[in-house]
């Protein structure tokens, strides 16, 4: 099948809000290159699961290929504002293999594929580029919307860390206030108290996260919540399937990797109340890399993912001593599940420390960052970076104060 | 400035909005940096017309060539920029100094650990499945160098981690191929064969592949293949090989042990070394990947040390030390910064090489771009063979 075939009965497998999307938006569709369609059919067929902001975006995305390709008629040569955003996608040269994929029904896999295909074949560069040019365009003619009010990140490091002797908030440093004389007492309670506060001042769905590397302390119910020990279930479940596919014959990596994005949340022992929320925690398990098996991994791809799709206002990260390193067997054994856990502490804060910068420059991309704060923590000690518009960079100061003094003066 | 999300965009593909301009920017800033930082280097582009023919004169004994790859890609910041130099304190202080070091090494091919080591080796952009046991579809360096040469194969080795590297040797070219390569020895095997039956005190040394939870392809001859090599090549018992291996922390220095076994009752003309334990970056810990660059390079030390106190190596030994790629930048929103070499942008791409020992100048920087397919024909010209298959071509300030 060809982009030009599609009919709107081409989509019945979809999700019905997603299959409503795609057909409001078939002419565009139509008209879009092979190399690029099913990249966005990818995202539409998830539409029903999607977070607020992400529906958001993708609404703006296809109008905004609707108007490029209002002129067009399919299968005449397409305008020059068309060819302007995707002819570098047009340059693509596709293999029949690809051509002959279920593009349409599984889109994911076909993107997949792709990626093989542009590096076997060098495109790799080509199509890195088309895309970049697409993103900026795309920037451009459909600018992001400002957030309901400046946004606020706060990560936690360093859980069971008596004292460390290293080099904390290296990266961050530069960009905001140094301070010394942290109150710890009481300090997770405090950041939750204000995260709460933020969620009733601005409430919107999936708005306000909370994030916890372990088992979450107390929160407010109008806070989103993920957490590593939430999902122990899942991840057992999950390794065990892992050890199973991996012992079957003729599988793969590729085959594994495709299987595993197929689980569903009931797939892994998930009865689901929030199925957005559910599946995007089952994605981090089944998309992520090392976040079955290290805390601080599972921790840091979720706020990565947790920014990207759901733009929160509010995002509270506590990073938790991950497990020592084992052989990578033993690792994604659910047997070793039953064992004891050995804890690497000092490793985990320094995988908190790179985590907490990689959650700065996400939260960074996002619509408003000239107005957003972030904060990091050494939990239980007296050391904090603060970065505010209200303060100065590269600084540092012997002021003070506990956690709730130290978000006003970042206010 | 910090490169935006592209919306829904960014999940796709790569739509995934770095600015390549600034990264470049980045990189040519740490080079620099790196150049400045490096004290009593001389940069290299004005010594060039100066009579580098005299450097390769006087070689008495037959020339040596060892090739590390500094494995499991590392990037410039945690390496050769100055706020990564603290994690290779031996290249920084003991071997880039002696060395002509290149400070862009372009990659252009695929990024997968085994593809990309097999370009290295063939210098030719292979694009054999990086997951799949498959040899190289050119010739290795190994392969040119026994034809020509007529050497035996006690003369060219590869010692790799395990995954997939076993098919290295030797390519699936028809006018080379089977039996002409080099000997390929995977020290977790030896050690695995070696072990009458599972032990707790070794499973740290039988890590593998970072990437996918597949475990190692079968071999030819199974554990009895193994257990020759150890008993025939290497001359060594396999209690001496376990009691030693109980002493190492690591797959690399695993390899390590085998390399000083190598040239201690081989002397391989031909030794090349494949570090891997940096990939446990893919598991997302940032401690865990610094500690597998600053083991690494500790390693390439021991290496150079070795070569320097081994009759049959000192004084005709020229060491390479390179990365197989770097890793994604931080800034690029397409990847996940250090964890993976995914978005193929310009710091994956870059990284760097240095050379040292026999015939080459030392305490030299030079700051232009040399190419990832440019190592074997270089090779071949310190060694006398010739690399018609190749895509690079000798990089002219070693010879």
């Amino acid at each position: 099948m060809k982009p030009i075939d599609l009919k709107p009965e081409s989509f019945q497998a979809y999700p019905p809000e997603a299959r409503k999307l795609a057909t409001d938006y078939l002419a565009a569709l139509q008209t879009l290159p092979l190399s690029f369609l099913p990249s966005l059919l990818r995202e539409v067929i998830d539409y029903d699961y999607k977070f607020p902001a992400e529906r958001k975006a993708l609404e703006g995305e296809l109008a905004n290929m609707r108007s490029l390709s209002a002129v067009n008629t399919p299968g005449l040569p397409q305008n020059a504002g068309h060819r302007e955003w995707l002819g570098g996608f047009e340059q693509i040269t596709l293999s029949p293999h690809l051509e002959n994929l279920d593009w349409l029904n599984q889109p994911a896999l076909y993107v997949e594929q792709l990626s093989s295909h542009l590096w076997t074949t060098h495109q790799q560069d080509a199509f890195r580029a088309a895309a970049m040019d697409y993103a900026t365009r795309l920037r451009a003619a459909v600018p992001p919307e400002a957030p309901a009010t400046p946004r606020l990140g706060i990560a936690v490091i360093g859980q069971g860390v008596d004292a460390y002797e290293g080099h904390l908030f290296r990266k961050l440093r530069p960009h905001g206030v140094y301070f010394n004389r942290i109150q710890p007492e009481n300090g997770l309670p405090q950041l939750l108290a204000a995260v709460a506060a933020r969620a009733k001042a601005h409430p919107a769905p999936y708005a306000h996260w909370y994030i916890d590397g372990g088992q979450p302390a107390e929160h407010d119910s109008a806070i989103t919540c993920v957490s590593y020990g939430g999902l122990e279930a899942a991840r057992n479940a999950l390794l065990g399937k892992i050890g199973a596919d991996t012992k079957q014959p003729g599988m793969g990596p590729e085959a594994l990797r495709t299987h595993m994005a197929q689980l569903l949340p009931a797939d892994l022992g998930r009865k689901s109340t929030d199925e957005t929320l559910d599946r995007f925690q089952i994605r981090l398990l089944t998309e992520g890399s090392g976040t079955q098996i290290f805390s601080t991994s599972f921790t840091q791809w979720a706020a990565r993912e947790a920014l990207r799709r759901a733009q929160p206002l509010t995002m509270l990260v506590r990073f938790a001593p991950r497990q020592r390193q084992k052989p990578m067997s033993e690792l994604l054994s659910a047997a070793s599940a039953q064992t004891p856990v050995e804890l690497d502490p000092l490793g985990s804060l320094v995988d908190g420390d790179m985590g907490a910068y990689y959650n700065w420059l996400n939260q960074q991309r996002l619509p408003g960052a000239d107005r957003s704060s972030f904060l990091v923590w050494f939990e239980g000690h007296n050391t904090a970076v603060a970065i505010a518009p209200s303060l100065s960079t590269g600084t540092g100061s012997t002021t003070a104060g506990d956690l709730s003094q130290l978000l006003k003066w970042m206010a | 400035m910090i490169t935006k999300y592209s919306q829904s965009a960014l999940n796709r593909a790569a739509a995934l909005g770095s600015n390549p301009r600034e990264v470049v920017q980045r990189l040519a800033w740490n080079r620099r940096e790196f150049l400045r930082d490096a004290a009593g280097l001389v940069l290299g582009g004005a010594l060039l017309s100066s009579g580098v023919a005299s450097l390769a004169a006087a070689t008495p004994k037959k020339r040596k060539i060892v090739v590390i790859t500094f494995g499991g890609g590392a990037r410039d910041q945690e390496t050769i920029a100055p706020e990564g130099q603290e994690y290779i304190p031996h290249l920084m202080s003991e071997l880039i100094p002696q060395s002509s070091f290149f400070t862009q090494v372009v990659n252009r091919g695929i990024l997968g650990h085994y593809v990309a080591t097999a370009s290295l080796a063939t210098g030719f952009y292979e694009t054999v499945n990086n997951f799949a046991s498959l040899p190289p579809e050119h010739p290795t360096a190994f392969e040119y160098f026994r034809k020509q040469l007529n050497r035996p194969s006690s003369d060219a080795w590869v010692v790799a981690p395990s995954n997939g590297f076993n098919r290295i040797g030797e390519s699936s070219h028809p006018a080379y191929g089977q039996g002409t390569g080099a000997t390929v020895v995977l020290p977790k095997h030896l050690l695995a064969a070696a072990l009458a039956s599972g032990s707790s005190d070794y499973e740290h040394l039988l890590r593998d592949n970072y990437e996918t939870p597949f475990q190692v392809p079968e071999l030819k001859g199974g554990g009895e293949f193994q257990l020759a090599q150890l008993d025939q090549l290497l001359k060594l018992s396999v209690d001496d090989f376990k009691a030693h291996a109980r002493t190492l922390s690591s797959p690399d220095e695993l390899s390590v042990y085998i390399v000083r076994q190598l040239m201690q009752k081989v002397a391989p003309s031909l030794l090349w070394i494949t570090m891997h334990d940096i990939d446990i970056a893919h598991a997302g810990t940032y401690s865990l990947y610094v500690d597998g660059i600053k083991r690494t390079d500790r390693l390439c030390a021991e290496v150079w040390k070795m070569i320097q106190s081994e009759p049959e190596y000192a004084g005709n030994t020229t060491m390479f030390v390179l990365p197989d790629f770097g890793r994604d930048a931080d800034e690029d929103a397409g990847g996940n910064g250090f964890q993976h070499h995914r978005t193929g942008g310009p710091l994956s791409r870059t990284t760097w090489m240095l050379a040292m020992g026999a015939g080459v100048r030392e305490g030299v920087v030079y700051d232009r771009p040399v190419d990832a397919t440019d190592l074997v024909p270089t090779l071949g010209a310190m060694m006398n063979f010739s690399t018609p298959h190749s895509q690079g071509k000798p990089i002219a300030e070693l010879l």
